[in-house]
This record gives structure tokens, C-alpha cells and sequence, in this order.
């Protein structure tokens, strides 16, 4: 990575020099005649690269964008024909600080507080998740962790800050693992988006400490359509943690965020993802990672809540004995469907990649498992696992599992494992008569199930990811 | 003294009624057998006083100390104090056993009280010493992949520690070589006392050579036809069950 010092040839000025950024909540001085409101057009982008006050090349690429997202379709011919139901036209995809949604303590409904209360959520971020507080005020916290790790040379700050101060790095990566039109919805984010971190691990350092987007919380991170971009340059390592187990209550119904990795030569990056998203939200999120040489990529994803989420998070095994790893948990309640999976794609000989999906169905959800393994005849030495369960808690649930697996030549291993188990009547029954509620009980076999997994989150995330699951389930039985 | 009554009950499972009319007394501080041949409706009645949602109680009455228990749900009648140790106990994949007794124990507790941990795995370990069992076996799932023998010293190791008033022990003897019969009769006449009542389903005589029971009685076509003390064991040892069955029919 030497020539990542180079500034790239468009010099770029920085925009907001003379505008005192430490305040936090700076304005901008120009007023703008357009608002823009709800709907996606040309306007709406130039509106967003205005605001932000980007370079062209910036606003290129968004039009750019708008265009493949509008000449898609949506893949409705593979996926769930829920996606027509998506209005893009009521969707505001760009709010500013002052514009955001103002709402009353009150009006968040009751189950929502409730959850709060049961998870021991402070009560300032209570207001900021339930969309009350547009700002939570954690930048002490978070100003902590940024000054510790830059120490160490590490850049850590959000994506609009990084296109402005590290341009000759973002630039670089920005849009190549995920290419605008990789899909309809990659598309979309690279239109509008807004927010989410970037982060570069210089060679060889190694980040003691998970950095956390939870320290982070501010309306850009939790946006709609945020951009994330890592780079861990040769032999970093780092660990990244998003999202956090509370409710989010929100009144945007579709998030479409972009996360790309890239591990360089000898590097790792652990990407930590625990989401719960309120029951209106279509969570339509692309995550892929690049690994170089052996490098290695693990993405650890838990989704709970929305109406649909559809995530495949992926691993482009690049380099010679670079390695990839997914661990996935879905739980679909009432009324949801977790679509979501892993890709793996080997490009390089003995390249490594393990798939490791539970998903939990109660009462009508619907999880979906959806995979893709490739190899191609060229290479040799490349080993797959995958494993992919799924546990029924009641008799109406759904569980499908599409395993897409492309071997070709003979110089691989490559193992899937797939099971079905259903929480018995008697497995309930037997809990039950040591004293356990139907609900407990019900909980108690899905954190088992799960239990393996979990153990691999962080300490505070695995308490948490419990008690949601508790909390789940209370509410599953009649 | 606590008293578990069980009037004239009658319980049917898929419409069909196995149980036609059993009453028992069973005082706290005392051991009853029930013996009789397969299919004769002594597990149904065991199941059907723990609550288990197949098995319908037609008509009759399950008291604890003068209070019907029929209206409870099945955990509340765990928590009311009935165990019910199974004969086939279900896997919990990925539960340790220290994690579910602890979740029992902690659904017994009043709403916003912690179990205090280490209290509660020197409490563990004591019970398990007594038991004469490897600390190293209440990290396993419980039940998953356990032979006949752990599952039922498993069962003995949770009554143990969840102290019910009265255990209704179902088959515990069935699939335990002579070893591990020896191991789970000396547990259960360790939790022998003035506060357990114990209800013993089997139908081999020998679980009652180690068990020494107070109250028997055989049980025939869903009736106790015959109650006597222990040398009732003996004599249907000695005699099988036919001759109750001829007594029932001349009778």
C-alpha cells in the first residue's frame, strides 16, 4: 500500500475550511431554494451533493447511480414480491439536522417504551432510538475512543467526513468491492447516501479495542441509507461493532446501507451487526468484504425485527489463502421475513470460507436462507463449509433454504449441512413442569439453539441479544 | 403436613379413557408404588397430574392441601410443588443444566429478585456431591446425547435441587443397568423425608428392593385394584399379576 500516501491527481480542496466544526452542529450559509422532500429525481440528488457540498466527481457518481437504480427492476424474479410494495416516492431520502421529524415522548407507542424499560436502555438514548431526539450526545465517549486509536494512526469518522479529509484514500476503495450497480438497491445507496463510518487501520496495527457505532449515535449513523467503508491496511487487524439491540422506532420504512471491507495483505476485520429494526422497516442492506492474501474477513450478523430484511453478506477471497467467515442469526416474528445468507466467492487457490446461518421462525415469520459458494475450475486448494439450521417454534412458521453452491474442478472440499428442528410440544412441556412459563421456555430453547453463535459476540452484545430474545418470545405465546 | 389427594380421577388421551376412577392419598414424609403391567394408564396418571396438555382430566379432582390444582397450568403446578420425573426426558440443545436449574429456580422467585450465583453453585455442587456426580456434567445440554443412566440421574439431580413436595417418578428404573439403579435409588432415598412425598411408577419389583416403599398398589385396566404395604411388592414378585387379575374377576 505504498502508493495510498499519494493524493490522487484531482487535488481536492477541503470544503468546509473556515466553518468551526467543533461545535458539532455547525450551519451552512447558503440557503437553499430546494427542499428535498419526499420523491427521487436528479434534483434530489444534486440537492444531497449540494448539502454536503461535495466534488463533482462525487455528483457524477450519484447521477450516475440514480440512473442504474432507476433502469433496474427490482429481482422480484428471485426474491419476495413484498419489494412492490416499496413506495419510492413517499420516501424522504435526505433529511438535514433541521429538518428532521419532530416527535413527542408521547406518541411512541407503549410496547416500544416497554422494550426500552426491559432492556435497560438509558433514557437519553430511550429519546434518541424512539426518534424523539434527533442528536444523542455521546461525543465524549466517542471523542475517547477516536483519540486513543489515533494515536495509533487509526482514522475513524463518519463517511462525509472522510470523503472531505481523506479523499486520496476513500476514493481509492470507495465503490469497488460493491459497484453501483451491483444491485437495484446498491444502486440507491450510492444516489443518496449519507452517514456511516470510515475507518483506516494503517499497516500492522492492531486495534485492541472494538470500535463501536453505538459510541456514534447521531442521525447520520442511524440514517437511512448510510455508507461504510473499511480499510485495514497489511497485518491490521480490527474489530467493528454497528447497531445496537434496542427497538429502532422509526417512521423511515426502508434502510438501504453499503458496507465495504477491504483487508489487505496479512489483515483481518471482524464486522459485528446486531439490528432491530420496528416491524415497518424494509432492511434491503449490501455488505461485502475484499480479502487480500491471507487476509481474513469475518462478518458476524444478527438480524431481529423489520418487515423484510434481505442481507447476504459476502467475502471476495482475493489473495492466496485469504479466509471468509459469516455467522448469521435471523429471528422472524410475526409478520417478518428474514431473507439473508452469505456469498463466498473464491478467486484465489487455497482460499478458505465457512457459512454458519441459524435462523428462528415464530408464529408466521418467515426465515429464508440464501447462499452462494463459488469456485471456479482454475483454482485448487479452496475448502467451503456450510451449515445452515433452522428452528421452528410453531407449526405455521416458514423456513426455506436456498443453498446456491458452484464447484468446478476437483482440487476442493466443499461440505453443506443443512437442518430443520421444530421446539417441541414435549421439549415445552418438560421444561414447563420444572416450573419455567410456556414463554421462558420458548426462550430459553431459541437462546440454545443459538448459544454456540452467540458466544462469539462480545460480552454485552450476548447479555443483550438474551434478554431481546426473552423479550421476543414473552410476546410469541398467547 | 403437606397432602397430595387424588379423588376419582379420570383421564382420557385421544379420546380414550385410560384412567377410570384412581384415588390416593399421598402425606409428605411417605413413598407409594404404584405396579402393574404395560399399558394399565400409570404413566397417564402421573402426566396427567403434572398437567401435560394430551392428557384430559374428565372428571375427579387433584388436591394440595384441600386446594384443587386442576385449574393451574402445568408450570404453575411445578412451582406449586409437583415434580414429575420422566421417563423419556426431552434434549435441550444447548442449555447446560446449570443453566436451566438456575432459569427454574428463578422462576420461582418473586418478580425483580435475583438468584444470588455463587450461593446457588455451592448449593449445585453440594447436591451433586451427595449424588456422587462429576461436577464437569451440569455444563453438558441437558440430556443431549446422555445415555439412559445420565438422563435419569440428570432427572434426580433436578429434583434434588428444586425440592418439590411431591415427586411423581415415572419409570425411573426403566433402561438402568444394576449400576446405575443402585446410583439412582440411593439418590432418591437421599431426598427420602419428612418433606417429600414420593410416588414411584414402575412395573419390575426390583426398583422396590432399593426403594423401599411405605403404601402399594397395583394398578389394572386404569384402577388400583389392590393396595397393601411393601410385601404386596414381594408377593407380586413371587406371583405375577395374574392372580390379582383372577381376584378381580371371581371378585
Amino acid at each position: 500500500m505504498s502508493d495510498l500516501s499519494e493524493t490522487l491527481d484531482t487535488a481536492v480542496e477541503n470544503p468546509v475550511t473556515g466553518i468551526d466544526q467543533s461545535s458539532g452542529n455547525f450551519q451552512y450559509d447558503i440557503k437553499y431554494d430546494f427542499d428535498a422532500g419526499t420523491g427521487l429525481n436528479e434534483q434530489t440528488v444534486d440537492y444531497i451533493s449540494a448539502v454536503k457540498k461535495e466534488q463533482p466527481w462525487l455528483r457524477d457518481f450519484r447521477q450516475n447511480a440514480l440512473r442504474t437504480f432507476q433502469a433496474r427492476p427490482m429481482p422480484t424474479h428471485w426474491a419476495t414480491k413484498d419489494l412492490n410494495n416499496i413506495d419510492f416516492s413517499k420516501i424522504r431520502y435526505y433529511l438535514s439536522q433541521g429538518q428532521k421529524p419532530k416527535r413527542t415522548w408521547d406518541e411512541v407507542p407503549d410496547d416500544i417504551k416497554k422494550t426500552f424499560e426491559r432492556l435497560g436502555i438509558p433514557e437519553q438514548e430511550r429519546k434518541f432510538l424512539a426518534g424523539v431526539e434527533a442528536q444523542f450526545d455521546s461525543e465524549a465517549a466517542y471523542s475517547n475512543i477516536k483519540e486513543a486509536v489515533a494515536k495509533q494512526g487509526v482514522i475513524f469518522m463518519n463517511s462525509t467526513e472522510g470523503l472531505r479529509e481523506h479523499p486520496e484514500i476513500f476514493r481509492k476503495f470507495f465503490g469497488k468491492v460493491i459497484p453501483t450497480g451491483d444491485n437495484k438497491f446498491s444502486a440507491l445507496n450510492s444516489a443518496v447516501f449519507s452517514g456511516g463510518s470510515f475507518i483506516y487501520v494503517p499497516p500492522g496495527v492492531k486495534v485492541s479495542h472494538p470500535l463501536q457505532a453505538y459510541f456514534r449515535i447521531n442521525a447520520e449513523n442511524f440514517g437511512q441509507f448510510e455508507r461504510t467503508l473499511i480499510i485495514c491496511d497489511e497485518g491490521a487487524e480490527l474489530t467493528y461493532m454497528e447497531g445496537c439491540t434496542a427497538p429502532k422506532f422509526s417512521t423511515a420504512t426502508l434502510h438501504s446501507a453499503v458496507v465495504e471491507l477491504v483487508a489487505l495483505k496479512g489483515a483481518k476485520i471482524q464486522y459485528i451487526t446486531v439490528q432491530n429494526w420496528s416491524s415497518n422497516v424494509f432492511n434491503l442492506v449490501t455488505k461485502r468484504g475484499l480479502a487480500h492474501e491471507e487476509a481474513e474477513i469475518k462478518w458476524i450478523d444478527c438480524n431481529i425485527g423489520s418487515r423484510l430484511t434481505m442481507k447476504y453478506p459476502g467475502v471476495i477471497l482475493k489473495g492466496r489463502k485469504a479466509r471468509g467467515e459469516v455467522i448469521s442469526i435471523a429471528l422472524a416474528n410475526d409478520g417478518q421475513h428474514q431473507d439473508t445468507g452469505a456469498k463466498m466467492i473464491h478467486a484465489a487457490d487455497e482460499t478458505t470460507s465457512t457459512v454458519v446461518s441459524k435462523s428462528i421462525s415464530v408464529g408466521q415469520g418467515r426465515a429464508t436462507y440464501r447462499g452462494v459458494v463459488h469456485i471456479p475450475r482454475h483454482l485448487r486448494g479452496c475448502k467451503n463449509n456450510t451449515e445452515c439450521d433452522a428452528l421452528l417454534i410453531n407449526s405455521n412458521s416458514r423456513t426455506d433454504t436456498y443453498p446456491a453452491i458452484t464447484v468446478r474442478g476437483d482440487r476442493h472440499a466443499v461440505q453443506h449441512e443443512a437442518s430443520v428442528s421444530k421446539v417441541s410440544a414435549e421439549q415445552i412441556f418438560y421444561m414447563q413442569q420444572r416450573g419455567l412459563t410456556e414463554g421462558q421456555a420458548m426462550s430459553l430453547s431459541v437462546n440454545g439453539f443459538i448459544n454456540d453463535l452467540a458466544r462469539q459476540f462480545p460480552m454485552e452484545y450476548s447479555v443483550e441479544l438474551k434478554r431481546l430474545i426473552d423479550l421476543e418470545m414473552e410476546g410469541s405465546v398467547g | 403436613m403437606p397432602v397430595l389427594e387424588i379423588k376419582n380421577l379420570h383421564v382420557s388421551t385421544a379420546d380414550k379413557e385410560i384412567v377410570k376412577g384412581v384415588s390416593l392419598t399421598i402425606n409428605t414424609g411417605e413413598v407409594h408404588a404404584i405396579m402393574g403391567p404395560n399399558g394399565t394408564g400409570k404413566s397417564t396418571l402421573a402426566k396427567a397430574i403434572a398437567g401435560h396438555p394430551d392428557y384430559a382430566i374428565t372428571s375427579g379432582d387433584v388436591l394440595i392441601d384441600g386446594a384443587s390444582i386442576l385449574e393451574l397450568e402445568s408450570d404453575e403446578r411445578a412451582r406449586a410443588g409437583i415434580f414429575l420425573a420422566f421417563q423419556y426426558p426431552s434434549e435441550i440443545p444447548g442449555v447446560s443444566i446449570a443453566n436451566f436449574l438456575r432459569a427454574a429456580l428463578q422462576a420461582r422467585m418473586a418478580e425483580g429478585e435475583e438468584i444470588d450465583a455463587s450461593a446457588y453453585y455451592k448449593r449445585l455442587y453440594a447436591k451433586m456431591d451427595l449424588l456422587q456426580m462429576d461436577r464437569k456434567f451440569t455444563a453438558r445440554a441437558v440430556n443431549d446425547g446422555f445415555s439412559g443412566g445420565e438422563k435419569k440421574r440428570s432427572e434426580i439431580l433436578q429434583m434434588a435441587m428444586l425440592e418439590p413436595r411431591f415427586a411423581l417418578m415415572d419409570e425411573t428404573d426403566s433402561g438402568l443397568d444394576i449400576d446405575a439403579l443402585r446410583i439412582v435409588a440411593d439418590g432418591v432415598n437421599h431426598l427420602r423425608g419428612p418433606n417429600l412425598g414420593v410416588l414411584l411408577i414402575t412395573h419390575y419389583q426390583r426398583l422396590l428392593g432399593y426403594i423401599v416403599p411405605d403404601h402399594v398398589h397395583v394398578m389394572i385396566d386404569g384402577r388400583i385394584v389392590k393396595s397393601g404395604d411393601k410385601s404386596l411388592a414381594l408377593e407380586l414378585e413371587s406371583r405375577g399379576y395374574d392372580w390379582v387379575k383372577q381376584e378381580l374377576v371371581s371378585a
